[in-house]
């Protein structure tokens, strides 16, 4: 059984069917893939996996335990975090101060009243949130105000804040839109590299087919709501389904 | 020092010495000569400097770090009055009890009507909160709770006071007046110096001392990883959600510390003076709180405070200047001028104290959409440039002030 099981789910916007009998199982510590046209419900899916929406019908299993009905910070507590398609981040703070909230979510959990020591005595905090901003090459930019920064920058600011959780299940919703193709690049190396270090899942979504082949071991192709084929790299090139999915959309 | 970075020290040190010295600082014309008038340094207005100041201090915690409106905080205050005046009226005129239970009291409220209102963000939660504040005002204004139990609780219109037939049971023969263990907060020691009377009142000095405090807890909290979470709520509530943050507790516990506050400041008023009554509570007195911060400078530091004093200052000396006050300063002028001078500045003075206040509220959130303390920056800024044109490149770690 895979770290994520997705079973049955189904999700309707007034006569819109989003997600139509949604069945995904990802793999623990595999690069899963999720690819589709515009508006197939990729978004839409990691919405319900993170509890912004409630699914019509059907269940979400992270390990073993379900996902529905759980609030968004529950769910992260429970070791998952998502890069979102438009970034959020904390715009009026400071590039530093960004990372360090995960950190102390992680640390601390959903609340603590901690009102009276100084960030500023925060060692261990200020050493993983350095370490990680090292890692996405932005330690420079570390007293920079979030809003200043190039939309590429904010992406990688966001992934930062999400990495230094330690997520168990990452969620990547086209993290490499708008980059350059440098800072593409960088972006797969560094999630190459995440997990070569320790134990993690990603579920990528993603346009861009260089970054798809160069990271996922499995892909799901999903049009209309629903799972056409799932299939490893190999196979997926020249699949006819997929062709047919894309139109042309996308060069597969 | 005591835990605060060197920007914050200075800060904390200067508020130190203004409160210490403000009975001479804010005197500064003689007694008796034509600008006397504008002095601020007297006991009962000094008092709402710093009373005001704990409050507005308090509703920065809140609306400063948070970005959540409250437009009933008033409602605390006027609660941490009748606590402390009963207090009075039960125990005796020792302001220790009178000043914990109002705060204890303005607590309990801020639990109850923040996890009520705290279910709603935005404009709801505003309203939310008025509601809750005029529903106190007109309870306690009608003294419903007083007219259900059978004995006056905030005795409605009349207010609430200290009667000799009220139980004090712990009076003995203490102070008829509230005091500190036998220092009295009303009595005062006058200094003569040339032609000018400096007062250093008890009352005075104790609510100094305890809005210094507040002060100090004030920058605690902004720098501690409890107000780092509280700005992200204003920067992005969503985003801290999915980073595994319950925002509701958050959220409650600074409404509650800001209810306290306000309920300290609700205390000390009734401190001063014994008495208190439901238009404490009213929503202008709510709205002047929101006024004095924006004024001032909202989720700075100092920048409430600011906006406190210069509308306290407004309110008492603005207000009490009269034609005759004018013609008297202008009467160099000829008579024609003068007459046509006076009648020109009648609207901008005396009881047309609000209309000077709104023209200078609105000159700041449209010049100076930081406040006061923005003109300060922007004053410094110029200065600093003037003396070496490389160090303004250095402003990346501006911080609040
Ligand atoms: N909150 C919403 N309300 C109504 N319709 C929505 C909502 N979210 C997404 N949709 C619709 O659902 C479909 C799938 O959207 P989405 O999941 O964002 O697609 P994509 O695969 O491009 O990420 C689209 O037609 C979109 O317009
Ligand atoms: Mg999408």
């Amino acid at each position: 059984m895979g770290i994520l099981e997705v079973k049955g789910v189904n999700k309707r916007f007034g006569g819109l069917q989003a997600l139509g009998d949604v069945n995904l199982s990802i793999a623990e510590n595999t690069v899963h893939a999720i690819i589709g046209p515009n508006g197939a419900g990729k978004s839409t899916l990691l919405n319900v996996l993170v509890g912004k929406l409630i699914p019509d019908s059907g269940s979400v299993l992270f390990d073993g335990q379900s996902v529905l009905g759980r609030q968004p910070y529950e769910i992260n507590q429970m070791g998952i975090s998502r890069v979102f398609q438009t970034p959020e981040i904390f715009a009026d703070l400071t590039v530093f101060e960004n990372v360090m909230i995960p950190c102390f979510a992680k640390r601390d959990g959903a609340f603590r009243l901690h009102a009276i020591g100084s960030t500023r005595h925060e060692t261990d905090i200020h050493e993983t949130a350095e370490a990680i901003l090292m890692d996405v090459n932005m330690l420079e930019k570390r007293h920079m105000v979030a809003s200043s920064l190039s939309r590429g920058d904010k992406r990688r600011l966001e992934m930062a804040m999400c990495l230094v959780q330690e997520p168990r299940l990452l969620l990547l919703d086209e993290p490499t839109a708008g980059m350059a193709r440098a800072d593409t690049n960088n972006t797969i190396d560094l999630l190459k590299e995440i997990k070569e270090k320790r134990d993690i899942t990603m579920a990528i979504i993603e346009h861009d087919m260089h970054v798809v082949f160069s990271l996922a071991e499995r892909i799901t192709v999903l049009a209309q709501g629903t799972p056409l084929v799932e299939e490893t790299p190999e196979n997926i090139k020249g699949h006819p389904k997929v062709r047919e999915a894309y139109l042309g959309e996308a060069q597969v | 020092m005591l835990g605060m970075n060197g920007k914050d020290t200075t800060l904390f040190i200067v508020v130190c010495l203004m409160v210490l010295l403000a009975p001479i600082l804010l005197n500064p014309f003689p007694t008796g000569s034509a600008f006397a008038q504008f002095n601020a340094g007297y006991p009962a207005l000094l008092q709402r400097f710093v009373i005001f100041g704990i409050l507005v201090i308090g509703f920065n915690i809140l609306f400063g770090l948070t970005g959540y409106l409250s437009f009933g905080h008033a409602a605390f205050l006027g609660v941490g009055s009748f606590a402390a005046v009963w207090m009075f009226k039960l125990l005796s005129y020792n302001i220790v009890p009178a000043i914990v239970l109002s705060v204890i009291v303005a607590g309990l409220f801020s639990v109850v009507i923040g996890y009520v209102s705290l279910r709603r963000s935005g404009i709801y939660f505003s309203i939310l909160t008025l509601a809750f504040a005029q529903m106190m005002y007109s309870i306690a204004y009608s003294d419903l709770v007083g007219k259900v139990i059978g004995t006056p609780i905030t005795n409605g219109e009349t207010g609430l006071q200290v009667y000799n037939d009220d139980p004090q049971i712990l009076l003995g023969d203490g102070p008829k007046t509230p005091h500190l263990f036998g220092l009295e907060m009303n009595s005062s020691f006058t200094w003569d110096v040339g032609g000018w009377s400096f007062v250093f009142q008890n009352g005075y000095y104790l609510a100094g001392i305890l809005m210094i405090a507040s002060f100090y807890l004030a920058i605690r909290i902004f720098r501690s990883p409890f107000g780092l979470v509280l700005r992200s709520i204003k920067s992005n509530q969503n985003r801290l959600n999915y980073t595994g943050i319950s925002t509701r507790p958050y959220m409650l516990t600074a409404f509650v510390i800001s209810g306290m506050y306000a309920g300290l400041a609700g205390g000390l008023l009734a401190a001063m003076d014994p008495l208190t009554g439901a238009e404490r509570m009213f929503w202008t007195a709510s709205g002047e709180i929101v006024i004095m911060s924006i004024l001032g400078g909202v989720g700075t530091l100092i920048g409430p405070i600011l906006g406190a004093g210069v509308i306290k200052y407004m309110e008492n000396i603005v207000s009490t200047i009269n034609d005759n006050v004018v013609h008297g300063w202008v009467a160099f002028m000829p008579d024609g001028l003068e007459n046509f001078f006076v009648a020109i500045i009648h609207p901008f003075i005396g009881k047309g104290w609000h209309l000077t206040l709104g023209l200078v509220f609105m000159a700041v959130v449209i010049f100076l959409p930081g406040g006061l303390v923005e003109l300060g920056q922007r004053i410094g800024a110029k200065f600093r440039r003037k003396k070496s044109p490389e160090s303004a490149a250095t402003s990346a770690e501006k911080g609040t002030v």
